[in-house]
């Protein structure tokens, strides 16, 4: 394992990116961070820019307007950056498929290493998200 | 001094739309401001217009998951309205029952961004612990903590079990304690007085003008509520106070919707106690050809649907008016004259959710970095700091 990566493990900082939800995903995973689910035992702890991050966490259908902000976003993100795709918008864009202004799901503007499904992801199927992707990049998954 | 421009958002984690601020300082007072709004945008009437009205619901749920319930509310009354029908007793007090668990978990929220922006995230911490609770309710009633699919035209999709509402009386119950003592950290609290008192005023006459709506305008004395000016729901056959307060700064916003929050847990608690027995769906199968209006009164003010049908199985057109449409502009009279540092909590104040905060930068006009988000979110933290020392207060 790259030395990157394996420094990564212990604390992994989310930055969290809305390109278009209805905020239920982004919720949920500030829900994480609250008392009951407490998501920082992980080490995760929500990034305020993404020059800090590690982990870039992605909700919402990608329209449009946000697809270049999201582009944008993911070449400052310093590598290695590993993104998940929370919620069902952002994995195949849900509901919201034929609309107009959602034109690609996620995972075609950009590489993406886990998908959390649900409409909105419960936030125990967050952690669970979580756990998974250190486990993936550990290779123990 | 050059005067800078402070660009906010337009994405954040912690915000409800993506919403695109652009601040004018003179040093640190806000001069005008700027909203650019559109990043959220998704096609939702257009998409409303290819489903059928039954799938519409799903979709229109969907336009923002806070206010999930009220959307739908508003266009359920809005295709009833085509047809001329009133959906059955026990269908009301359910509906009822959905839309006020979700003001109590929407104003929790926004109370514990509030102290989040003030630096006081002990409350953000309590209160998002508190709303687990009502989250757990809605488990119980609907099966799902956010977007609770209970609504189609003509009553509801699911009834509740008599077997639960012991049990969701009893949680509910549960969390009056803790919101009384967080009620009087809050309203007693000398530093939150001296924090929020008088700032981000918007007087009556301007809520008139802007057409401000829910707690922003009651904030301002003015007395408007969908839910007593035109009953809908069970709302007729509870008893609750509709609250109001004069002065329209940020701490009567505060105020008005703690307040508002017993009064929720009354509504809700009164019609868990009085169902009403029969049926919860009328069964509609045609939808004759006409418009509808329909209107409920979401948790930050009124949202308002109008369908019109041309005798087909979909909406011919759809149209959504949400409140932060007509709150936003009030930042206009609220924001300006006041510093930046107040300026987080004076938008937050609306409810549109301003929490974009972290994502700006103040630049000044040579495109020199000065502060941003996090650093503005610092600034006002340390401000009530200062003030609690000036206080003597540790």
């Amino acid at each position: 394992m790259k030395l990157t990566l394996r420094a990564l493990l212990k604390s992994p900082w989310v930055f969290h990116l809305s390109t278009g939800s209805c905020n239920n995903c982004d919720i949920e995973i500030l829900d994480c961070l609250t008392p009951r689910f407490d998501i920082e035992r992980f080490g995760m702890l929500l990034a305020p820019s993404i020059k800090h991050a590690d982990i870039l966490l992605v909700t919402g259908s990608c329209n449009r307007k946000s697809v270049i902000r999201l582009k944008r976003l993911y070449e400052q993100a310093p590598k290695p950056c590993l993104v998940v795709a929370i919620g069902e918008c952002s994995m195949s864009r849900g509901i919201f498929i034929h609309s107009y202004n959602c034109p690609l799901p996620l995972d075609k503007i950009i590489p993406v290493d886990a998908y959390i499904p649900g409409c909105p992801p419960k936030p125990e199927a967050i952690i669970s998200g979580a756990v998974k992707l250190i486990q993936k990049i550990k290779g123990t998954l | 001094m050059a005067k800078s421009v402070i660009p906010i958002g337009p994405y954040h984690p912690l915000q409800e739309e993506p919403e695109f601020f652009t601040l004018t300082v003179d040093g640190e007072t806000v001069v005008d401001i700027d909203i650019q709004i559109g990043y959220n945008h998704r096609g939702i009437e257009k998409l409303s217009e290819r489903k059928t009205f039954d799938q519409s619901t799903f979709v229109i749920e969907r336009i923002c998951g806070i206010c999930s319930t009220n959307h739908p509310f508003a266009y359920t009354r809005a295709v009833e309205d085509i047809i001329q029908v009133e959906v059955p007793e026990r269908a009301k007090y359910i509906r009822t029952i959905i839309a006020e668990g979700e003001r109590i978990h929407s104003h929790l929220l926004w109370l514990g961004l509030a102290g989040h922006f003030l630096g006081y995230n002990t409350v953000y911490m309590w209160v998002w612990k508190l709303r687990e609770e009502i989250l757990d309710v809605m488990e119980i009633l609907s099966g799902n903590r956010n977007s609770y699919a209970m609504f189609k035209p003509g009553g509801v999709r699911r009834d509740i079990n008599a077997e639960d509402i012991p049990l969701v009386i009893k949680k509910i119950d549960s969390i009056i304690p803790t919101l009384t003592r967080l009620k009087k950290a809050i309203i007693d609290d000398p530093v939150l007085h001296a924090r929020l008192k008088g700032i981000g005023i918007l007087t009556k006459q301007e809520a008139i003008d802007y057409c401000a709506l829910g707690p922003t305008s009651r904030a301002s004395g003015v007395a408007r509520d969908v839910r007593k000016d035109a009953p809908y729901g069970a709302y007729d056959r509870v008893e609750w106070d509709m609250i109001v307060t004069e002065n329209g700064d940020v701490f009567d916003k505060v105020v008005v919707r703690i307040l508002e929050m017993y009064e929720s847990i009354k509504i809700v608690k009164t019609c868990l106690q009085n169902l009403p027995d029969g049926e919860i769906d009328l069964n509609i199968k045609d939808i004759p050809p006409g418009e509808g209006i329909g209107a409920a009164e979401a948790p930050r003010g009124e949202t308002f649907h109008y369908v019109r049908s041309d005798g087909t199985n979909r909406p011919a057109r759809h149209k959504v008016r949400a409140p932060t449409f007509m709150n936003l502009p009030t930042c206009k009279t609220t924001v300006i004259g006041e510093t930046v540092s107040d300026a987080t909590i004076i938008l937050a104040g609306v409810d549109p959710c301003y929490c974009c905060t972290e994502r700006m930068a103040v630049r000044s006009i040579k495109g020199k970095k000065l502060y941003n988000g996090q650093d503005l979110i610092r600034l006002s933290q340390e401000k009530t700091e200062t003030i609690k020392k000036k206080m003597g207060i540790k």
